[in-house]
């Protein structure tokens, strides 16, 4: 079919691969017309969606240990940007931004400036440098340059950490969408989420991911933005939302002027009986909160997110992948600027569904008008019987007021499509993209812990005279099992989708971050100060964690505590990193100085030419 | 002062632009957000603008120049990689 080798034709096949998406689209829009259920629209949307990845994970099957970890390093800049932009945008980006923005307002907003700053770090910081260095996962760089397998042990410690925290939140995640989309249980879900990830990571390793990646990265962003312009049209915010709603954020404000935000007490909360996890309007969506504590939050907060990008292993080691270091650096540049262009949709989702909601002159309106009229619109009805939406007439005056009206975030991304009036088609897409969203994410962070535990601690430590066919069972095998564990955990459900995600960020930045940017930086880092830095970064960082965040305090510390300057369980990075880097740098200084061996390898590092540290195999 | 060590010091000097250039558009605007947010662009308040849009659209930019004048600095020392990207 195609000329040449695969990648000089990736711009056709994935050209081609978007044009059969489109077409598919139609398909079901026709199939609607001709009169199949809703539901079947949702199942075969996931299913043709998944089957593809599949297809594709098992075309990239390989043998080769370079392929498997790293792509055989031949990934091209845009390829790699949008395989980066999927393996970091989560489930939690695509179904639940919006809706933290609906809820959360300028303050929320934080998230959004720290999970694309982030990227500015690793491109001056990180990137170029590990990719000169050839390593193939990110404890491969620590161990190398720091020499040792204490501290090559210490970073796998905190990558697990981190990563395994953000995997349960993904399979969480794909649970929930493959739940809804197909219409079983919430733990079967789990496993056919697992399943699905495992068949896309598991025969190719990091070029089955590369691949698969890309295809997710174009269902999801087509899956977000067809709805936003769609819904801006149907609500009068113009044909292109991002530069056109100032108008409508200003309508917003005068509407929140006319229905007054009010706080409702935990008490009423309580006895109205709202299901846990809904939430209500409180505060103003473009209002800057006024005072140095506001400020510091939000800043304290996007800190935090920035740093955490920075050293978070799965999205690092997608910078591995390129040909070479210059297209390593273009590559986090386009990274972001796919990022971009779902991020800066988010708050414009947002603001168009809150408009939709809110305004009493749009037909879809609901604040403000009589109870018994909202609770028999359909979509209403059907969101309350799975308690995504719930009512609760505080003042008994028959009418819905904003403070009475709850639904849970990711409801903004699945239902404002449905509310806008949209065609049940665009609902089944909406589901496919959040199941590549979740599941990219997923995949990746499957791969950077089981590729870390099979080349640092097997390969590296346990057996290194391991054969080829040897070690890449052994990742494989991994592969699976942290896989089946993330998901038995996330069967618990123990947190909420964001409370973990933001987690995720704070322990990488608490044990890695200082480690890997002193490492290229700072020549007098030594092996010693690395060790002791990660440690104390990650402990005093977690011990922090459990003394501020209450389900733990209270068994471990006996009582509730109050933060520490503001600095709450979603910012606990900011305790663990400075004493990583203090820690860090006192111990380097009190001993002795790298060897000139390892003083050459920095420098070597540092220059974009010349044969990388570590072999094409290694 | 080798060749090496030129290279790694403008290397240095532009990691320090491109940080502060980042710290600008992440921290330093936010942290007059109730003023900024008087101002008005594209007919919405600036702070909430730069938040939902601007920033980020900052660091896109940020993020091809610095690779851009990166190169530029590999190619004046001699050591820019073969274009077989």
């Amino acid at each position: 079919m195609f000329k040449g080798d695969f990648i000089q034709n990736l711009p056709k096949i994935y050209g081609t691969y978007t044009g059969g998406f489109l077409v598919f689209i139609i398909l079901m829009a026709l199939a609607e017309q001709a009169g199949v259920s809703a539901k079947n629209i949702g199942v075969m949307f996931v299913a043709f969606t998944v089957l593809i990845y599949a297809l594709i994970g098992y075309l990239s099957r390989t043998i080769q240990v370079d392929a498997y970890y790293v792509a055989g390093r031949q990934v091209p800049t845009v390829f790699n940007g949008m395989a980066t932009a999927a393996d970091w945008m989560s489930g939690a980006s695509f179904v639940a931004l919006a809706g933290g923005v609906y809820f959360g307002g300028y303050t929320y907003m934080a998230f959004l400036v720290g999970w694309t700053g982030g990227y500015v770090l690793v491109a001056t910081l990180m990137a170029p440098y590990l990719r000169k260095f050839g390593c193939y996962t990110v404890p491969d760089f620590i161990g190398t340059r720091y020499g040792g397998n204490l501290v090559r042990a210490c970073s796998v410690f905190v990558l697990f950490i981190a990563s395994f925290t953000y995997v349960t939140a993904q399979i969480n995640a794909t649970g929930t969408i493959a739940s809804r989309a197909l219409g079983i249980p919430f733990e079967a879900g789990v496993w056919v989420g697992l399943i699905s990830i495992l068949i896309c990571s598991m025969l190719g390793g990091m070029r089955a991911v590369t691949w698969t990646q890309v295809a997710q990265y174009i269902v999801l962003i087509i899956a977000y933005l067809i709805p936003v312009f769609w819904i801006s049209n149907n609500v009068g915010g113009g044909i292109f939302p991002h530069l056109m709603l100032g108008d409508e954020v200003a309508r917003l404000g005068e509407l929140e002027q006319q229905f007054g935000l009010v706080k409702n007490s935990a008490a009423d909360m309580k006895a109205a009986g709202v299901p846990g996890g809904l939430k209500y309007i409180s505060g103003t969506h473009s209002g800057v909160p006024e005072g140095g504590m506001a400020v510091w939050k939000y800043l304290s907060l996007a800190i935090c997110m920035m740093v955490g990008t920075a050293s978070l292993p799965h999205i690092l080691m997608r910078y591995f992948t390129t040909p070479t270091v210059r297209a390593a650096r273009k590559s986090v540049a386009w990274s972001l600027f796919f990022i971009f262009l779902l991020y800066s949709s988010a708050p414009m989702l947002a603001t168009l569904s809150k408009l939709a909601l809110m305004d009493p002159n749009l037909p879809t309106g609901i604040i403000g008008k009589s109870i018994s009229e909202v609770q028999s619109i359909e979509w209403v009805q059907r969101w309350s019987e799975v308690k995504q939406v719930f009512i609760a007439d505080f003042n008994g005056d028959g009418i819905l007021q904003l403070n009475e009206w709850f639904m849970r975030g990711d409801v903004v991304v699945l239902a404002t499509p449905e509310v806008a009036g949209l065609p049940f088609v665009i609902s089944g897409l909406v589901f496919a993209g959040g199941m590549a969203a979740a599941m990219s994410t997923a995949d990746g962070l499957v791969l950077a812990i089981s590729n870390a535990l099979s080349h640092d601690i097997y390969y590296k430590i346990i057996n290194p005279k391991a054969e080829t066919s040897k070690r890449l069972l052994v990742a494989r095998t991994l592969l699976v099992i942290i896989g089946a564990a993330g998901a038995y955990i996330a069967s618990f459900r123990l947190t909420s989708i964001l409370g973990s995600v933001a987690w995720a960020f704070d322990f990488a930045m608490s044990g890695l971050f200082f480690p890997l940017v002193l490492g290229v930086w700072w020549k007098r880092a030594t092996r010693e100060g690395a060790i002791a830095g990660i440690m104390a970064g990650i402990i005093s960082g977690t011990v922090y964690l459990t003394w501020v965040f209450p389900k733990f305090s209270v068994p471990i510390w006996g009582g509730v505590n109050t933060p520490f300057l503001g600095i709450d369980h979603l910012r606990f990075g900011l305790i663990g990193a400075p004493i990583c880097l203090v820690v860090m740098v006192v111990v380097s200084l009190m001993t002795k100085e790298p060897s000139p061996a390892t003083q050459k390898l920095v420098d070597d590092t540092r220059i974009p030419t010349g044969k990388a540290i570590l072999g094409k195999q290694h | 002062m080798s060749n090496k060590d030129a290279y790694w010091n403008k290397t240095k000097n532009h990691m320090i632009v491109t940080l502060v250039l980042w710290a600008f558009f992440s921290l330093v605007i936010f942290m007059f957000g109730s003023e900024l947010n008087t101002m008005s662009f594209l007919g919405y308040p600036l702070a909430y603008y730069m938040t939902a849009q601007g920033s980020l659209l900052a660091f896109v930019i940020i993020l091809f120049w610095t690779a851009n004048k990166q190169e530029k600095i590999d190619e004046e020392h001699g050591f820019s990689e073969r274009e077989d990207d």
